[in-house]
């Protein structure tokens, strides 16, 4: 049974206005992964993980909860109801992702730290209060609920003084660096993907790969924000040969991602289109966001080995084990 | 049917809505991932004439959309075609969802 999209937009959008996710999760378990790197608090550049890789754990574990009954992740907020969920934030009682992948997620992000610091950047964190960037409900269309929130991230970057923002997926690099302009006028900060920040750094490799992998390109980066040749130099550099699918570079075939929350046999049907693809370049794929990576993943059943872009390259350009 | 002129004022938030742009040579339904059919020729066809029950009838197209742009990279006529969704979706929450 499709899910009612009304009383989903509405979840989703109370959820954001109430309390700032989608998928509300506790600061500590959004903050976790960055606990033993002493990054500072704040600072004139940061880094903004927009929250997306910590929460895609939290919703897989939902949807595998719903697949019994083929619905998606939101089918338990449904039945409880949009009113209750209102006054308890029952996302608090849902499924609890494996240790396995929150553990794998988090490790993206400390490898992007690594990489980072290797390349000599300096740069803070918000810790337990950063904001997700509202990209789900700004896709759904809900602008005046949208903007409210885009607001709030704006105003918390400010207060802690900030002026550029580093990125680490795509959707919250569009949404900082090409939608938030739109809506505030006075929007000043500077914002680049990671992978624009290491690749214009030119950074050397430690060890050189030496393997083929396929290369899948997230729309937002390639159709959006132009970020097409960052992660093959970066790639090609650590000694990776980059494998191309059909649709490839601009012209990319979406992951299906983006249906997930309203129609996950949609979803799960476009992944599969794209896992085919991939599978005829070479048999090890890289992806560059979140949701691409969960999906693709999910469809590969083991026929491709997928990997995030930033573990490929901090086992090259970074010395193992290194956090510094 | 009921075809109402003032529709497109009612949906469209500014200038960025430019379905008049689009010459209906089928490139985007080609190419796009999901197979949408509707989208967007038709269904902004639909807005511009006023037929508003289809518009309103097609409210899981209109949700099923990736906004992956691979219909505006190909689109020769320049539509901004994800955007277009979007304003039809603000619409809907608005009038259809009341949210
Ligand atoms: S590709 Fe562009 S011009 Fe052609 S039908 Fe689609 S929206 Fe219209
Ligand atoms: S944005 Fe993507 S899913 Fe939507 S109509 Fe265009 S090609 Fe199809």
């Amino acid at each position: 049974m499709p899910l009612p999209t009304g009383e989903t937009i509405g979840i989703l959008t109370d959820n954001l206005r109430i309390r700032n996710s989608v998928l509300p999760i506790s600061a500590k378990k959004a903050a976790g992964w960055a606990k033993s790197l002493d990054l500072p608090k704040g600072g004139e550049t940061i880094l903004y993980t927009g929250l997306m890789y910590q929460l895609i754990p939290y919703i897989a574990a939902m949807s595998k909860a719903q697949e019994k009954i083929e619905d998606s992740w939101l089918a338990g907020f449904i039945k409880i109801g949009r009113y209750l969920n209102k006054a308890i934030n029952i996302s608090a009682f849902m499924a609890v992702p494996s240790k396995n992948m929150r553990a794998a997620y988090n490790q993206i992000l400390v490898d992007i730290v690594r990489l980072l610091r290797r390349a000599g950047v300096g740069f803070g964190y918000l810790y337990g209060e950063e904001l997700y960037s509202g990209a789900l409900v700004y896709d759904l269309g809900m602008d005046d609920v949208f903007e409210a929130h885009a607001r709030k991230v704006y105003h918390l970057f400010k207060k802690y003084g900030v002026k550029k923002v580093i990125t680490v997926d795509p959707h919250s690099t569009n949404m900082l660096k090409s939608v938030y302009p739109s809506f505030i006028k006075e929007y000043d900060l500077e914002v680049k993907s990671y992978l624009e920040v290491l690749a214009e750094r030119n950074l050397e490799p430690e060890n050189k790969l030496g393997m083929e992998v396929v290369i899948h390109d997230s729309c937002v980066y390639a159709r959006a924000e132009g970020v097409l040749s960052e992660p093959r130099t970066l790639l090609a550099k650590a000694g990776i040969i980059v494998k191309e699918p059909a649709d490839a570079g601009k012209f990319t075939f979406c992951c299906g991602g983006p249906a997930e929350s309203l129609f996950p046999k949609k979803a799960a049907a476009n992944a599969g289109k794209r896992v085919e693809q991939i599978k005829k370049a070479a048999k090890n794929g890289v992806t560059m966001c979140p949701v691409c990576f969960v999906n693709l993943q999910k469809a590969a059943g083991g026929e491709v080995f997928l990997k995030d872009i930033s573990s490929y390259l901090a086992e090259a350009y970074c010395a193992k084990n290194s956090i510094v | 049917m009921l075809v109402n002129p003032d529709f497109v004022d009612e949906v469209k938030r500014s200038e960025e809505f430019n379905a008049s742009a689009c010459m209906n040579c089928g490139v985007c339904t080609a190419v796009c991932p999901m197979g949408i059919e509707l989208l967007p020729r038709k269904l902004f066809r639909y807005v511009l004439l006023g037929i508003k029950d289809r518009v309103l009838e097609n409210v899981e197209t209109i949700y099923s959309c990736l906004l992956c742009r691979m219909c505006e990279a190909n689109c020769p006529a320049k539509v901004r075609i994800a955007e277009n969704v979007r304003t039809l979706r603000y619409y809907i929450n608005k009038k259809v969802f009341k949210l």
